[in-house]
């Protein structure tokens, strides 16, 4: 059997996505800038995938902009509002962000900006205190993820962005990881940038979305022809703006439902393996999480073997582990949690999507158990007989 | 994914020699759960003096626990002076090879094995002292001769290579210009020869310091002199004067005047004769 539970590392294409992108890919090849009825079509089949992703954003479909992926997304938000404000120098961010953010705000450190980087508490909450502290007239943008995509763990992201706006100062939200899995309403929180990646939410990998509400400032990010009213030139990618269009409207008709059946597999898995597994934890705040991650600590075992032990029989998932990204040191999410490094090398991430089945749930749950324990006769830390003096990180 | 070997598939899936020998002869233990791995090994030997049993338990990666299985494999049936002149590249080939960013894997190997030996000789408590001599990386808690130890024996030039290699560096990376230091430092200077010779203090004759010169230029500064490139050719010997040509790209060098003064009049003065004179041969014309 293969089980997929890595779905926030990427999603299968629905097959009414794949559907709806194959005349696309076939008859319907012309460029939407054409003045003939090939263009016609292509650029009616855009301006309706705007419309698509607006509605599930509560958004308007001229503030939807068509990027490559939501690092460009991100990318593109930060600089470009950057550019507009000169005269600022400061950036707001978390430390648990997703690289596409982090690399980004630390790269422009290196340029001369002054960078806060908010830290969380042990369950990977803000404080939103500090970040009303943070925020001074040098401020150009405040960028925080709205879900964490190894935690799952939600941020308040309506009230950070009343307070953004309260202080005149630009919001921009990585919202990568939430969109599909939960409710979003940009018409009723005020979010000035936003971010989203097509193959997230069962769309193709190479598109994402760069929310900009109407009257935020921001400098053009691909210079070129007219496209996106200018704003990202480039011949559109149709079959996946396409596609992309139509994933939304799945996620948006299905979220719901298909939140509560998910929620339910995530819960029962995470409930029998922390009762199967001794000495387990969860990372992140429970209550205030995805319907779809869980994030689990296994004691004295490391986080590569497990995966590899799990791939052997067929279920893939990932890990915060050092181990696993050719780094020494373990989730820089797990660290600002202030997760203890004898959990942190050892925590497996399972991200469930609507195309998991209560019959896969039972053969991890059946399986998963056995590896670590497995692992545990094989590491001198043994497991729960053996009492254990973890080493504190000198660091 | 990891492109690993067959042969560490294997021994990660079945692992050898797994656990604990009682009342072991020798008991090496590296590594701790904040640095992400840690192996205990223990080890037997029997009345020939041949290791007859070892054993392993290991919390890390599949790397981790493939090298210690490995580990185990190779060294029974070795006599301790033949375990002790396993290195990690040992350890890495008999796996049919590691990825370069697991390569510490095989060091913590080497250095159970180690720590086991000085165990059973009485040197030690089995347990690897690891901020004995200055620590370079606090990160990971490396000193500074365990990364001289792995640049020798590796050939590494990089930062890069010995956080591979030996972890140090990959933490907060403040720890990076004293690593290029060392790395400089070590491959700067070419290994002393074990015989370095009496320097002569009496007289020579001209054919002796003729010979010396020779010699010297063999031992100490062609082969520095290679590395970039370079070489040299000894034209003549007039009184004080050596006269040398440059070759290779120390003949366009422009720091040949350095490397004449500091890499070949230093050491002709230090092991031939205080008051010799390099000179470059005049170009013909």
């Amino acid at each position: 059997m293969n089980v997929y539970l890595d779905n926030n590392a990427t999603t299968c294409v629905a097959p009414e996505v794949l559907e709806a992108m194959m005349p696309f890919l076939k008859e319907h090849y012309g460029n939407p800038s054409s003045m003939h009825k090939f263009g016609g079509v292509a650029a009616h089949a855009v301006e309706r995938a705007r419309e698509q992703v607006a509605a599930l954003l509560g958004a308007h479909p001229s503030e939807i902009v068509w990027t490559s992926c939501g690092t460009e997304s991100d990318n593109a938000a930060l600089r470009g509002t950057l550019a507009r404000f000169p005269e600022k120098r400061h950036i707001i961010t978390t430390k648990v962000e997703h690289p596409a953010v982090r690399t980004t705000c630390r790269w422009l450190a290196g340029q001369g900006y002054r960078l806060t980087e908010l830290g969380v508490d042990s369950l990977g909450r803000l404080d939103l205190d500090e970040l009303a502290e943070s925020i001074t007239d040098d401020t150009a943008i405040v960028s925080i993820m709205w879900a964490n995509n190894e935690t799952g763990v939600i941020f308040p992201i309506e009230q950070i962005a009343e307070l953004c706006r309260a202080r005149g100062v630009v919001f921009h939200c990585d919202a990568v990881q939430i969109v599909g899995k939960a409710p979003i309403d940009l018409s009723k929180t005020p979010i000035d940038l936003l971010a989203l990646s097509g193959h997230k939410l069962h769309a193709p990998k190479g598109v994402g979305v760069l929310y900009i509400r109407r009257g935020t400032k921001i400098a053009p990010f691909l210079l070129g022809g007219h496209q996106e009213r200018g704003r990202r030139a480039g011949t559109e990618n149709v079959p996946y703006i396409v596609g992309l269009g139509r994933a939304c409207e799945l996620a948006g008709a299905n979220i719901t439902e298909e939140n509560r059946r998910v929620k339910a597999m995530r819960d029962r898995l995470e409930r029998e393996l922390l009762a199967r597994c001794p000495n387990s934890r969860v990372n992140g705040d429970r209550e205030r999480r995805l319907p779809n991650t869980t994030n689990i600590s296994f004691e004295f075992v490391e986080g590569e073997a497990i995966l590899l032990l799990m791939d052997q029989v067929g279920i893939a998932a990932s890990s915060g582990s050092a181990c696993t990204s050719g780094s020494l040191e373990p989730s820089h999410v797990l660290r600002a949690m202030g997760v203890p490094f004898t959990c942190a090398h050892g925590s497996i991430r399972f991200s469930l999507s609507r195309y998991n089945t209560e019959a896969e749930i039972d053969y991890v749950i059946q399986h998963v158990p056995r590896i670590i324990a497995r692992l545990r006769e094989i590491s001198p830390y043994g497991g729960e007989e053996s009492p254990v003096k973890p080493v504190a990180a000198s660091s | 994914m990891w492109d690993y070997s067959e042969k560490v598939v294997d021994h990660f899936l079945n692992p050898r020699n797994v656990g604990e020998i009682e009342n072991p002869d020798g008991v090496g233990e590296v590594g701790s759960m904040a640095c992400g791995d840690a192996l205990k090994l223990t080890f037997k030997l029997g009345p020939d003096g041949r290791i007859t049993d070892a054993k392993f338990k290991t919390f890390g990666c599949a790397s981790a626990i493939a090298s210690s299985s490995a580990l185990t494999e190779m060294i029974k049936g070795m006599t301790l002076e033949e375990a002790e002149k396993v290195t990690n590249k040992d350890i890495a080939e008999y796996l049919g090879g590691l990825p370069e960013q697991k390569m510490h894997c095989s060091v913590m190997g080497r250095e159970a094995l180690e720590v086991a030996i000085a165990n059973y000789r009485g040197l030690g408590d089995g347990r690897k002292r690891e901020l004995e001599g200055e620590v370079v990386c606090h990160c990971f808690g490396v000193t500074r001769d365990v990364i001289e130890r792995v640049v020798r024996e590796n050939d590494l030039h990089k930062i890069e290579e010995v956080t591979h290699y030996c972890k140090a560096g990959g933490g907060c990376e403040s720890c990076h210009g004293k690593i290029q230091e060392i790395i400089d430092e070590i491959w700067r200077t070419p290994p002393v020869p074990e015989k370095a010779p009496v320097r002569l203090k009496k007289k020579l004759t001209t054919i002796q310091k003729i010979r010396l010169i020779e010699e010297t230029i063999e031992r100490e500064i062609r082969p520095r002199l290679q590395q970039d490139g370079g070489d040299i050719e000894l034209i003549d010997v007039e009184g004080n004067r050596v006269i040398v040509a440059m070759r290779g790209t120390c003949a366009n060098c422009p720091t040949a005047q350095f490397t004449l003064t500091e890499t070949i009049e230093a050491p002709l003065r230090e092991f031939v004769s205080d008051d010799l004179v390099v000179v470059q041969q005049e170009p013909e014309t």
